[in-house]
């Protein structure tokens, strides 16, 4: 027989296997074996303290009083984790990157590390919670109370008042026990969350364990409980078993909601995660647990309405359908499951709070009495913040307690569960909005939070207890001083909605619409931007952005604070890594504003964002955040675009580059080989006249010629050629007196028809000969030069006798045209031939080129060359003009006095 | 000549990852809706109704299975997120200096 001493019995073992697991794994996790502990297995279960002792024993009188209804509460989480690729996953890496230690803390982080902000969500969740607390001191108390007078007989009553209070006591020493034992940089409690996944398969064995007995032991299959369920349908009153449409959509939105921001999901879900494996397992894993906890739930209600007696209470059907068929180990295991449920919630929710109300409360409290202190007097910090953490758990169990007490533990309390649901979703317009918009302002989210707050104290919280309580049955009927318009369960006039839901619609479409009007009216300070910036892109970053640039700080200050938070081998080791990153022995690294964001972000681990934000600015001075430093803090995709821009222009230099040097290539062959045909060519040129010079004057030496006629015409053809050869000798000086830059000007003043009208004079014999004809048009020509006019002259020569040697038209024609551009002479000489081909275009310039042999007779390819040398040295140039009619070459040459001769006469006279 | 059975675009898995990404968007949309189907016919709940819930239920939890076990495995690969885009942000800060 099941006696109240073996309950109490069994309990206690349980709880001391529920310490020595709690002890183990965090055994393990200090010698960082924490493979086994951050599995996704274990962070899927232990996100069950989602089902917490309402779920387990209420869900049942939920069922047995209005149906499928409860399966909401298990629908709404379940769209959560299925949709992780939205919202989870950003959620899970922001808090990460972010080093979040609670819901608290990624709201005031997210709105420029408000500590305003903290306090609010802070407080918001201490009042949505403790009744919750309070209903798990109640539901452990009752089912305590179902042995006891069950068996009254034997049994001896428990005090129930005291039972609460031991339930409370355990309570509170496990969780600063494992909760508070070592100050862990991210908030991670590996012995807690192990001890809680344990409980996790507990409850859901529990659950299931009852379920299977009541559908195959005393159901009679699937058959019995849907005869049961016909049953249960007829004697249910009107309208208890149809779908509500309006609190159907309501609660599933509600529960989901709640997912994200009841302070216990936050912890398991965001703060005890390592890494995103264990979300995506869990993103299926923790559906599949609700299913199967919500399975059994329909099937106990209906079995247990028909069977059980009238009267008894549906809400412990778990518990008393055992007893009633004396299934005394059944029961035992489904006690078990409640207090698992009941003391995973509580034990989470309070290291969540004491988290949240150390952190926002109490540190900044403490850190506002030693104002512009320095490091040294961080000496006790860390015993300070321990003994916080542990006076808010204390204090939080303490307040649940009292709440239970005050409220007497009536049916009021059972409805407490989502009234405590709707206040703590007023914190999901500022955690979304934060985390999707950078418009979200920090006035905005406080504005939200505070209206939403209060209409949901006005609608729900405060009429929840009673009419004898805060709001009179008077003002609840009537609206306070009379308005209707203000009646708390009628809104405006809207009325006929169901009171949650009522609330939930107004406070939550109020707090949105204040929230976005004040965020879109409001201008958000520079860290704030910052931040906004920081968690809208979390996934497009691959590291946290750069933190802020400061005065000179000396890191030895910063190491006497971090070694009084983090424990002074914690600290040491973690500036030495860091000294050892920037290159560095020792412990002290240099302050670049990188060191000091990841300080803050390791602090922040443990003190909460706002508080290691005002430490670090305490000791550094200045918190400023400049308009450059957000600058600095350019976005990745800024970063890669602008990286992406400068390889294309370092390609496109490298191309540019590449096509000069093959050009210059190109030019280097050519002039090899044109080298190669100047040798050939210049001895060739040499040969022929020395040749014939010395075959006639052999001819005159062996007195081969005793005509004096042939005598004097031989005598003529070596004179002849030995004239030829002096010239060619004689361009050849030339052209490399002019390339030496050793040559002599002479400027002075002409007109430039005068010097194409000697040019053509002295070319008129080659002209004649081929039978050109010249166009000009002498009006163009009256431009005055002062130049060496001379050396033109001979340019202009070349280029005349040139066009009449080479042009290869019928009827040859040359046009000489002047012009005027841009301060200077355009002389352009454009005959009627073929043209130079493309190829040799860049090449006619050089020495010895000449196109062809065909009509080599005279010149030896010089002409141009030497042409292009005196345009040189007369600060003008000469170029081809390719698209002309035909072969078209351009002289260009500066106009009036400003001639730079005048100041290169004394260097070039030295040369001389 | 291009042999026309040549594939035109190669980068399959990347493409494919990322169509595994908008299945998982969309998911949470199809609950909705297969959640909110029981509102459409009125009455009192009957089993029809209950083992309607429980079944789409399960079917949205093996679907999330399935792409979990995709999205898990490359989401360790890829630690930097593997966004099908870049969101361009909305506001750049320099921008509204």
């Amino acid at each position: 027989m099941l006696t109240f001493n073996t309950l109490v019995g069994v309990c206690f073992l349980y709880v001391i296997m529920l310490f020595l697991v709690a002890f183990v794994a965090d055994k393990r996790a200090r010698r960082s074996k924490v493979r086994f502990l951050s599995s996704p297995m274990i962070y899927t279960l232990s996100l069950s303290v989602f089902c917490t002792a309402w779920t387990f024993y209420g869900a049942v009188g939920y069922a047995a009083r209005s149906g499928l209804e409860f399966v909401t509460i298990y629908l709404g989480p379940t769209l959560v984790m299925i949709g992780w690729w939205w919202f989870l996953r950003k959620l899970v890496r922001v808090g990460r990157s972010q080093r979040v230690t609670s819901i608290a803390d990624l709201v005031s982080s997210r709105y420029g590390k408000s500590n305003l902000l903290g306090v609010l969500v802070t407080l918001i969740a201490v009042i949505g919670t403790t009744p919750y607390i309070a209903l798990q001191l109640q539901s452990v108390t009752l089912s305590f109370a179902v042995f006891a007078r069950d068996r009254s007989a034997g049994w001896v009553i428990p005090d129930l008042e005291q039972t609460a209070i031991w339930v409370a006591g355990g309570l509170a020493l496990f969780t600063i026990l494992f909760g508070t034992r070592n100050l862990d940089v991210n908030e991670r409690h590996h012995g807690v969350v192990t001890a809680i996944a344990v409980e996790a398969v507990v409850k859901l064995v529990a659950l299931m364990a009852v379920g299977i007995f009541v559908v195959w032991g005393i159901g009679g299959g699937p058959q019995g409980i849907s005869a049961a369920m016909e049953q249960a349908i007829q004697a249910a009153p009107e309208g208890a078993w149809s779908l509500q449409g309006g609190r159907w959509v309501g609660l599933t939105f509600l529960s989901a909601a709640a997912f994200l921001t009841l302070p216990r999901m936050f912890q398991v879900l965001v703060v005890e995660n390592v890494d995103e494996r264990q979300l995506a397992t869990a993103s299926w894993a923790f559906p599949l647990y609700l299913f199967l906890m919500s399975l059994f739930v329909i099937p106990i209600a209906v079995v247990g309405l028909a069977i059980l007696p009238k009267g008894e209470n549906p809400d412990l059907f778990v518990l008393t359908l055992p007893l009633y068929f004396e299934q005394d180990g059944l029961a035992m295991l489904a006690f078990l499951g409640g207090f698992s449920s009941a003391t995973s919630m509580v034990i989470v929710a309070s290291i969540a709070l004491a988290t949240m109300v150390s952190n926002h409360i109490i540190m900044p409290l403490w850190l506002s009495t030693r104002l512009g202190v320095d490091a040294s007097e961080y000496r006790d910090a860390r015993q300070i913040l321990l003994s916080a953490r542990r006076l808010s758990i204390v204090g939080i169990l303490a307040l649940g307690y009292f709440y239970y007490r005050i409220s007497g533990g009536g049916a009021a309390l059972a409805a407490i569960g989502l009234i405590s649901f709707a206040g703590v979703a007023q914190v999901l317009p500022a955690m979304a909005g934060g985390l999707f918009w950078r418009g979200a302002s920090r006035s905005g989210a406080v504005a939200g939070l505070i209206t939403g707050f209060a209409i949901w104290a006005y609608t729900l919280f405060l009429p929840s207890f009673g009419e004898a309580g805060v709001i009179s049955a008077s003002v609840l009927a009537d609206g306070p001083w009379g308005i209707a318009a203000l009646r708390p369960q009628a809104l405006f006039g809207v009325d006929g909605l169901d009171p949650v839901v009522h609330a939930l619609f107004w406070s939550l479409i109020l707090n949105c619409s204040v929230f976005v009007s004040v965020s879109l009216l409001s201008f958000p300070s520079p860290l704030e931007r910052l931040q906004a910036a920081q968690f809208v892109n979390v996934l497009d970053q691959s590291g946290p952005a750069r933190g802020r640039s400061f005065n000179a700080a000396t890191s030895e200050d910063l190491l006497v604070m971090a070694q009084e938070i983090m424990g002074s081998d914690q600290a040491q080791a973690w500036f030495q890594a860091q000294a050892e990153q920037q290159g560095k022995q020792g412990y002290l690294p240099d302050t670049t504003p990188d060191f000091i964001g990841r300080l803050e972000r390791e602090l922040s681990g443990l003190v909460g964002t706002a508080t290691a934000h005002a430490m670090i600015g305490q000791i550094l001075g200045g918190t400023t955040v400049s308009v450059d430093d957000l600058l600095a803090v350019a976005d990745e995709t800024q970063q890669m675009l602008e990286q992406t821009s400068q390889l294309e222009a370092k390609q496109l230099e490298l191309t540019t580059t590449a096509r000069q040097l093959s050009e210059v290539n190109e030019k280097l062959t050519q002039l090899s080989i044109q080298k190669d045909a100047f040798l050939s060519q210049i001895s060739h040129e040499l040969r022929t006249p020395m040749t014939s010079i010395r075959a006639f004057s052999e001819i005159l030496r062996d007195g081969g010629a005793n005509d004096p006629e042939a005598a004097a015409r031989h005598a003529s053809i070596i004179h002849d050629e030995s004239v030829r050869l002096t010239r060619l000798l004689d361009d050849l000086l030339d052209l490399s007196v002019l390339e030496n830059g050793q040559v002599q000007l002479y400027p002075r003043r002409e007109v430039m028809r005068d010097v194409l009208d000697r040019a053509i004079a002295a070319t008129s014999s080659v002209i004649d000969q081929e039978k050109m004809h010249i166009h000009r048009n002498r009006s163009d020509e009256g431009g005055a030069l002062y130049t060496d006019t001379d050396r033109l002259a001979q340019v202009f020569i070349n280029l005349i006798s040139n066009a009449a040697k080479y042009c290869d038209a019928k009827d040859k024609r040359l046009a000489i045209r002047v012009r005027q551009r841009g301060g200077r002479l355009q002389v352009d000489f454009v005959d009627n031939g073929s043209g130079v081909p493309l190829e040799s275009q860049s090449m006619i310039f050089e020495k010895f080129s000449r196109l062809s042999d065909q009509a080599a007779a005279g010149g030896a390819g010089l002409g141009l060359a030497i042409c292009r040398e005196i345009m040189d040295k007369l600060d003008g140039s000469i170029t081809y003009l390719p698209g002309q009619s035909g072969a078209a070459f351009r002289v260009t040459l500066p106009i009036g006095t400003q001639s730079p001769f005048g100041r290169r006469w004394p260097s070039d006279i030295n040369h001389l | 000549m291009r042999s026309p059975r040549e594939p035109l675009f190669l980068a399959r898995q990347s493409y494919r990852r990322r169509r595994i990404e908008d299945a998982a968007r969309l998911l949470p949309l199809l609950g909705v809706v297969l959640f909110l189907l029981p509102l459409m016919v009125g009455g009192v709940i009957g089993n029809v109704r209950l083992a309607y819930v429980f079944s789409s239920w399960f079917f949205l939890i093996l679907f999330a299975m399935l792409l979990a076990r995709h999205l898990g495995r490359d989401a360790e690969q890829q630690p930097t997120g593997a966004q099908s885009k870049p969101e361009v942000p909305t506001e750049a800060p320099t921008r509204t200096r």
